[in-house]
């Protein structure tokens, strides 16, 4: 055999072109093969409600004391089949907690105590930058293209990553079988319960706004917190903002939380 | 050959043994269909019968993603038909008996998936 450097160097790179679109066709050609298994399509609910950043305002004037949160509690623990654990694994989608531990950046000692002694309903910020989100391995928590930071509880493998990563203790890891601690019946048939081992929290009701509904704490508050779309400025919570001096949660550390409150 | 009567005798023994779990399917029970009993109001399933019997459970993956998100909460068959994506409230609605249904096949196929420690199963059928 007699080859010049030059024909071996010819032949070399044909054939490696070759090998590499053939391998660029067959990884194409597997991606389309594995994009969907469905025949059918999918599109949004017809009632759906849109919005490109939801957030909330909650006037806590109108809150006379911790007992008028109570029936927003209750709504949204039993829209979502939350449980109630007696001891320090308990589950939070809503709860209350004093000004100083909700506002730790307002560092006025001398607070007027309508504001300092009044209990304040906390949940999931659903942050425009969550730390969550960021932290989560699996992508199991994700932020939406509606601003909503949402769960797929079936990628959770409960590292608990989020729960460090949150600033604002919104997240709950099931340490014990939630069932346990639901009555039988569950309040809400047509909504699942989480599984011991995964974290949980607040999802902005994305299941009742994918069906035309406020989510059920604003349902229950009676006009008392508004929710709706950030980004037009006509919507009620940029009426709400415009119009009343609001606070957010910790808003030193960036995260941009999407729920205000009205003092 | 050196010994060939033990030798002989050892390879059609081998032989025999070998192939064991082939006799013994040939004698044994034949298959059985698992006898699922389907929805007694409903004829028609959100795809075919045969792409929901192969491929519901890669079907519902895809429902999963979808509708979490992509907030893609309705699915339009092939056949037009529009359905609301839920495991819960869409399939359960019809396929309501959880041991007679979904139990059936998946314990003969020893497969346990473990859909229910969130999803309720239907009232009236506990596991």
């Amino acid at each position: 055999m007699n080859k010049s450097r030059r024909s071996f160097l010819k032949v070399a790179g044909i054939s490696a072109f070759a090998l590499s679109s053939g391998v660029a066709a067959m990884q194409t050609l597997s991606a389309t093969a594995e994009a969907k298994v469905a025949p059918g399509t999918y599109e949004k609910g017809a009632k759906a409600l849109h919005a490109k950043r939801w957030a909330m305002v909650i006037d806590t004037r109108r809150f006379l004391s911790a007992n008028d949160y109570k029936p927003l509690i209750q709504a949204c623990h039993k829209a979502h089949n939350v449980p109630d654990i007696p001891d320090n694994q308990n589950i939070k989608w809503f709860w209350l907690d004093t000004f100083d531990h909700a506002f730790p950046d307002e560092m006025n000692e001398f607070l007027d105590n309508r504001r300092k002694l009044a209990s304040y309903p906390l949940l999931c910020n659903h942050c425009t930058n969550p730390p969550c989100v960021r932290v989560c391995p699996t992508q199991a928590t994700y932020k939406m293209e509606d601003g909503i930071v949402a769960m797929d509880y079936h990628r959770c493998i409960g590292c608990r990553f989020c729960m460090a990563g949150c600033p604002y203790g919104a997240r709950s890891f099931n340490f014990k079988d939630p069932r346990k601690f639901l009555p039988d019946p569950v309040p809400n048939p047509a909504f699942p319960t989480r599984m011991i081992g995964v974290v949980e929290k607040c999802t902005f009701c994305a299941e009742r706004l994918a069906v035309g509904q406020m989510p059920a704490c604003v349902e229950a508050s009676g006009g008392k917190i508004l929710f709706g779309d950030l980004a037009d400025p006509n919507s009620t919570v940029r009426k709400a903002l415009a119009e009343n001096y609001s606070i957010r949660r910790k808003p030193s550390l960036g995260t941009q939380p999407g729920v205000y409150y009205l003092i | 050959m050196y010994n060939a009567k033990a030798v002989t005798i050892g390879i059609i023994i081998f032989v025999i043994l070998f192939t064991s779990p082939f006799w013994a399917s040939l004698l044994g029970k034949s298959y059985k269909e698992t006898g699922i009993s389907l929805p007694k109001n409903e004829k028609e399933c959100v795809e075919t019968t045969d792409f929901m019997r192969n491929k519901h459970m890669q079907l519902l993956n895809e429902w999963r993603d979808e509708a979490l998100r992509n907030e893609n909460r309705v699915y339009v068959a092939s056949n037009g038909k529009k359905w609301a994506i839920s495991l819960q409230n869409t399939c359960l609605k019809c396929h309501t008996d959880y041991k007679e249904f979904c139990d059936k096949c998946h314990v003969a196929n020893s497969v346990d998936p473990y859909c229910w420690t969130c999803h309720l199963i239907p009232q009236g059928s506990t596991k």
